[in-house]
């Protein structure tokens, strides 16, 4: 699905990810979990391709492709989908009106013609009730006035909607109270196949007793420099990071 | 040195004018009165405060708009169907500043509405001799004074008092002619009391000759009137626009205001707005698109004189290529107009590295006890929400048209009217293709 082999990226000149190695095969789901300023917002930011990031070293190989080498755009229509942590709010732009650019784009970059409105809207339909998102809401501008939950719910949707074979969600569980965290990770859930792979950014385990990783993984100082079962989301719960650090550091001399 | 140059460049309009002025019809003294002004004041420069970013003394200097001879290139009703906006409205043809009554479409107008040529109803019409160059001063604005001077025709449009007209009445604009000309058409509304109207002026262009179309429309918005009043202006390459409308409106009234400026290669709007009566509402909306090396300029002046009043300002602007853009927005809250509220944005996109914005509010408060706000911002596209868009498979190209749809289209959203909005969205899609 996607391999990553020693990955180093900057952002204004100053190197946040290290060295990075990650395999996530297709169907698994892959926690990366780590303490402030360790470089696991950046890693999603990177694997989408944001401009801001430059990649300085390594590669990316997403589905057999340089996943350096493609635009942003080109990424998404390659089966990639960042779930943001602090979704945009883009007033005057529909929400349904994006999706149905953003799919017709994605199937014109594959060779098929333009959605057929019925279905498209039948679609909607469906995928909104995966995540209990209001029609309204999905009739309106994008996450304008949303709430917390709301965007990150309208981000599991849309996710819903372009089908990707990748996601990544990039701290999804960060501002939202446990029955909107319930919601959210019901609807991954439900977005699980042995085809569709997640790498789950988070903080907390929390969001792990939801959505069960196959692997944690503990990035720190821009490495991973840790990778267990499930389990060992609840040992840095219980333990936190500093057990991790010293231990880093201690290897690096 | 300065001052010889732009005496001679004032002399030459003069003495093109002045050979003009005596083939001229109407009121020969007031004609002659106003071309003095125009001599007293000149033509505006660079040092002039409020023509300083858009020079129109560099216009002239290309010694373009000169010509004598005045040779219409014909104009079809299929030109004019062409220039459609509203389908259903009532439309009054003005060719090169002339109405043209046979390519006028009025047979459709309910009764108290009246349209008619200015010319003939300077001569014939009471309303129209007691309103007729007594809202925009001569002595103002050389160009307002230049109009007085020269103007041949326009249109006078007025509705009686409590009438409804429930079709718009679209003024097509239209230069069209075989030499490089000045045209000067003169328009008059009078809105009596409790009436309500909408009005339509189009500017359009035809062919590849260099024209500058120096218009002044005068309004008056009695007591309770609602006045709904648009200016689109989509003329070609080689059109210049100077375009200055002056309004009064009384108490009660509601005087909504649409600039729309899409093409042209130079657009000078001048907008002057005063409140002589209390509890009067205006709204002015305003959108430029520009691109190439297009010039377009929009200042406003709304005068609130009198106390309870309330104006709501919004002019957006997408600024592309070597294009520049000016805004200037002056809101006076005289000493006496307490309780005024008055507000003003104005925000622009810039596209391109080439292109130009100067933006300036200008609040000049006298009062104390008013609501007054005024916001500006000049910018680049959100590179963030950019990001959002590529990053759920939408191109560049798509993402950047959405983000700038949706930046215009708050101010096409403020049209009331359904037909207008989807001409002005239909040509912002092209605009935007």
């Amino acid at each position: 699905m996607i391999s990553i082999k020693n990955l180093h990226a900057s952002v204004e000149g100053k190197e946040i990810l290290k060295g990075l190695n990650l395999e996530v095969k297709p169907g698994e789901v892959h926690a990366i979990m780590g303490p402030n300023g360790s470089g696991k917002s950046t890693l999603a930011s990177v694997l989408a391709g944001r401009e801001d990031y430059e990649v300085t070293e390594g590669e990316v190989t997403f589905n057999g492709k340089n996943l350096i080498e493609l635009s942003a755009e080109d990424r998404a229509r390659e089966g990639l989908f960042l779930a943001f942590q602090y979704p945009i709010e883009i007033p005057g732009v529909s929400n349904i009106n994006f999706l149905k650019t953003a799919i017709n784009e994605i199937r014109e970059y594959k060779g098929l013609d333009p959605i057929d409105p019925k279905q498209f809207l039948a679609l909607v339909k469906e995928k909104q009730k995966l995540v209990e998102l209001d029609g309204k809401l999905a009739n309106r501008s994008v996450n304008e006035g949303f709430s917390g939950g709301e965007k990150k719910r309208n981000e599991i949707f849309q996710m819903a909607m372009l089908e990707p074979t990748l996601g990544i969600l990039d701290e999804t569980d960060s501002g939202l109270d446990i029955d909107a965290l319930r919601i959210v990770a019901n609807g991954v859930n439900k977005l699980r196949s042995p085809e569709r792979s997640f790498i789950v950014v988070t903080h907390y385990q929390r969001l792990l007793d939801y959505i069960v990783p196959d692997y944690v993984h503990v990035l720190y100082n821009g490495r991973i420099v840790k990778t267990g079962p499930k389990e060992l989301a609840l040992e840095l719960e219980e333990k936190g990071y500093d057990w991790i650090k010293s231990d880093a550091q201690n290897a690096a001399v | 040195m300065n001052v010889m140059t732009e005496n001679k460049l004032t002399e030459r309009i003069l003495s093109g004018s002045e050979a003009k002025l005596v083939s001229l019809a109407g009121n020969a003294s007031a004609r002659k009165n106003a071309l003095d002004e125009f001599r007293r004041m000149g033509v505006p420069t660079k040092r002039h405060e409020d023509y300083k970013y858009i020079n129109p003394e560099g216009l002239f200097r290309l010694g373009e708009f000169m010509a004598k001879a005045n040779v219409v290139r014909p104009v079809t009703s299929h030109d004019v169907e062409e220039m459609t906006i509203a389908p259903g409205a009532a439309k009054v043809v003005i060719v090169n500043g002339i109405f043209i009554p046979e390519l006028s479409k009025l047979d459709r107008l309910p009764a108290g509405v009246t349209v008619k040529s200015i010319a003939d109803a300077v001569v014939s019409d009471a309303i129209a001799k007691k309103y007729h160059s007594t809202i925009a001063n001569d002595s103002s604005d050389a160009f307002i004074a230049w109009n007085t001077a020269m103007n041949e025709s326009g249109v006078f449009i007025h509705i009686a008092k409590g009438a409804t007209c429930n079709i718009p009445v679209h003024v097509v604009h239209i230069a069209s002619n075989e030499a490089a000309s000045t045209f000067h058409p003169r328009n008059l509304i009078v809105a009596e009391v409790d009436s309500s109207l909408n009005v339509i002026e189009s500017f359009d262009s035809i062919g590849p000759v260099k024209t500058l179309t120096n218009v002044v429309t005068e309004v008056m918005v009695h007591k309770g009137a609602k006045l709904n009043h648009y200016r689109i202006q989509t003329e070609g390459d080689a059109a210049h626009q100077m375009n200055t409308t002056c309004v009064v409106a009384e108490s009660g009234s509601n005087y909504c205001t649409y600039t729309f400026s899409f093409g042209g290669a130079w657009v000078r709007n001048n907008l002057n707005i005063s409140f002589t009566q209390e509890h009067t509402e205006s709204h002015l909306y305003g959108l430029y698109v520009t691109n190439g090396n297009r010039v377009v300029d929009n200042h406003t002046i709304v005068d609130h004189a009198i106390p309870n009043c309330m104006s709501n300002e919004l002019y957006k602007g997408v600024v592309d290529g070597k294009s520049t853009a000016v805004f200037n927005g002056k809101i006076f809250v005289r000493r006496d107009a307490q309780k005024t509220n008055a507000y003003q944005t104005n925000r622009n996109i810039l596209l391109s590295d080439d292109a130009t914005v100067n933006t300036k509010p200008q609040l000049e408060i006298y009062a104390d006890d008013v609501k007054c706000s005024h916001g500006t911002s000049t910018g680049r596209l959100d590179e963030d929400a950019m990001f959002y868009l590529r990053a759920r498979g939408v191109g560049e190209a798509s993402a950047r048209k959405m983000l700038v749809r949706a930046f215009a289209e708050e101010v096409v959203n403020n049209v009331p009217d359904e037909a207008i909005k989807a001409y002005l969205d239909n040509r912002l899609n092209h605009l935007m293709s």
